[in-house]
């Protein structure tokens, strides 16, 4: 691709998963809305979808604030990366056969690479603001991340085994026949859980946890560095989904419909159970939560690597 | 394991279920008869304005919103020349209504008052005067409580007992 095209697909995909995660802003409020019997935001333009400009424009039109205690360059800095990391993720995802950003061959580890370093996010905004809900709400995150970090890249090398490759593009490819959820099932529902952690979701909003913590490491923010935080997250979620489509729901592949239809229909279902999931379900105390990333998940996800790379070694390739 | 996938198939169910929100502009709920509202000041069966300018309803008044001016008819009859609320202050805690001896002060079930400037949230008399009774059809003080007329004090007619002593401790 010459320079020029990978701009223009850079800048199309830059805008395209802003509107995305928009829209799932928009689709969270109304789903929830629903699950507890109300409509949600239903009055800005049609069906409420222009809600989320509305926020926006007040969002961006509140002041700058810092708290004169805070650490300034590491407050200012937080925000950014948490944005910056997961929309540099989707640069590995294939959206269709033709259209992917960049086909490194290690486009798993990139995206792993980059998860983890979204926590840098959320422990420099905890330990930045200076004050002790977001510390308190930092060291969760750091915690958090530090044991779901490790199973969600295990129950990923299920995938890679039965692949033979790192690269996103090859694994899509690869599942032309089969899905991989059918043989990685295990492996699928360790990610999907390590995915909501990941993102930093109902059950797993610990860092958050506005019952106990006011609302975590966010807690000093307010306007557009809020606004990086909230979006954030749900570039974050539609990020996992997509990955949960590509890695086990065959990317985009399917019959009748074009590809990047197939890609966006898988990756807006996922969104759908992340946000159903949320209303759902209550967050666990918090050695509950350690508990059972290290002592369930965990050896979950090595044993299903043990016995994929087992099957894989007497299959004979 | 299973209690979470249940409720997770509970919670999805209730997209179905009937929304208990009512879109308001659009619907509206059926408010009680008592519903306390908008504030009115009503007239007696004979059309005159049922207000004596007592000031009750201005000292029951929590946030001291309500402010009148009497003044006396040539007949000898009090009317209240200026009659004020602020409906900006106003709590609609119904006080007034209580305290008003003539049942000229009464709230309505109407609560559609929002204003783009503050200044008229203040209601004055020719605002909140109704031509109709409101809640009390047929009911007139001067008729339940007497009227001193020329040569003759309350109670001093036929069939008529002397007023009582508000003063004196004797039932």
């Amino acid at each position: 691709m010459s320079g020029l095209a990978v701009l223009g697909l850079a800048v199309s995909l830059f805008f395209g998963v802003l509107l995305f995660a928009a829209l799932t802003i928009w689709a969270e409020r109304r789903l929830l809305g629903f699950y507890q019997e109300r409509y949600g935001p239903n009055r800005v333009g049609p069906l409420g979808l222009l809600q989320v400009i509305a926020d926006m424009v007040k969002i961006m039109t509140k002041e700058n604030w810092i708290p004169p205690f805070a650490d300034r360059p590491v407050f200012v800095l937080a925000p950014t990366i948490i944005i910056v990391t997961t929309l540099a993720s989707f640069a590995v995802i294939p959206l269709t056969p033709l259209v992917v950003m960049s086909d490194i061959n290690v486009g798993l580890l990139f995206f792993l690479g980059m998860s983890s370093l979204a926590v840098y996010s959320v422990a420099l905004a905890g330990w930045g603001s200076n004050s002790k809900f977001s510390l308190l709400g930092g060291v969760r995150a750091v915690g958090q991340m530090v044991s779901y970090e490790v199973f969600m890249g295990i129950s990923l090398l299920g995938v890679v085994l039965q692949t033979g490759s790192f690269s996103l593009v090859d694994i899509v490819r690869a599942q032309g026949r089969l899905w991989f959820v059918v043989p990685q099932f295990v492996g699928f529902v360790v990610f999907f859980i390590a995915g909501l952690a990941e993102t930093r979701r109902i059950p797993f909003d610990l860092p958050e946890a506005e019952n106990e913590l006011v609302a975590g490491y966010h807690t000093e923010y307010s306007g557009f560095k809020f606004a990086m935080f909230y979006l954030g997250e749900y570039v974050g979620v539609t990020l996992n989904s997509a990955m949960i489509a590509t890695l086990f729901f065959g990317g985009w592949q399917g019959p009748w419909l074009p590809p990047a239809a197939w890609f966006i229909l898988k990756t807006a279902f996922f969104v759908g159970v992340f946000i159903l999931i949320r209303g759902a379900l209550p967050r666990p105390r918090y050695d509950q939560l350690i508990a059972f990333g290290w002592k369930l998940m965990f050896p979950l996800a090595v044993l299903n690597l043990a016995v994929t790379g087992g099957i894989v070694l007497a299959s004979g390739h | 394991m299973w209690s979470i996938l249940r409720s997770i198939w509970i919670v999805l169910k209730r997209v179905f279920a009937p929304k208990v929100t009512v879109l308001y502009p659009e619907t509206k709920r059926r408010l009680p008869a008592r519903w306390r509202g908008r504030i009115v000041l009503t007239r007696d069966p004979d059309g005159e304005e049922r207000c004596v300018a007592c000031y009750l309803c201005a000292v029951a008044c929590p946030p001291s919103c309500i402010s009148l001016q009497a003044e006396t008819r040539e007949d000898g009859r009090r009317y209240p020349g200026v009659f004020r609320i602020n409906f900006s202050r106003c709590i609609f805690c119904g006080f007034c209504e209580e305290a008003c001896p003539t049942y000229a002060i009464q709230l309505t079930p109407d609560y559609e008052m929002s204003e783009y400037e503050r200044k008229n949230m203040v209601y004055e008399k020719e605002h909140l005067l109704i031509s109709g009774q409101g809640k009390y059809p047929g009911y007139n003080f001067y008729r339940a409580a007497g009227l001193a007329i020329k040569g003759k004090g309350k109670g001093e007619a036929e069939n008529e007992r002397p007023p009582v002593d508000v003063k004196g401790l004797l039932p």
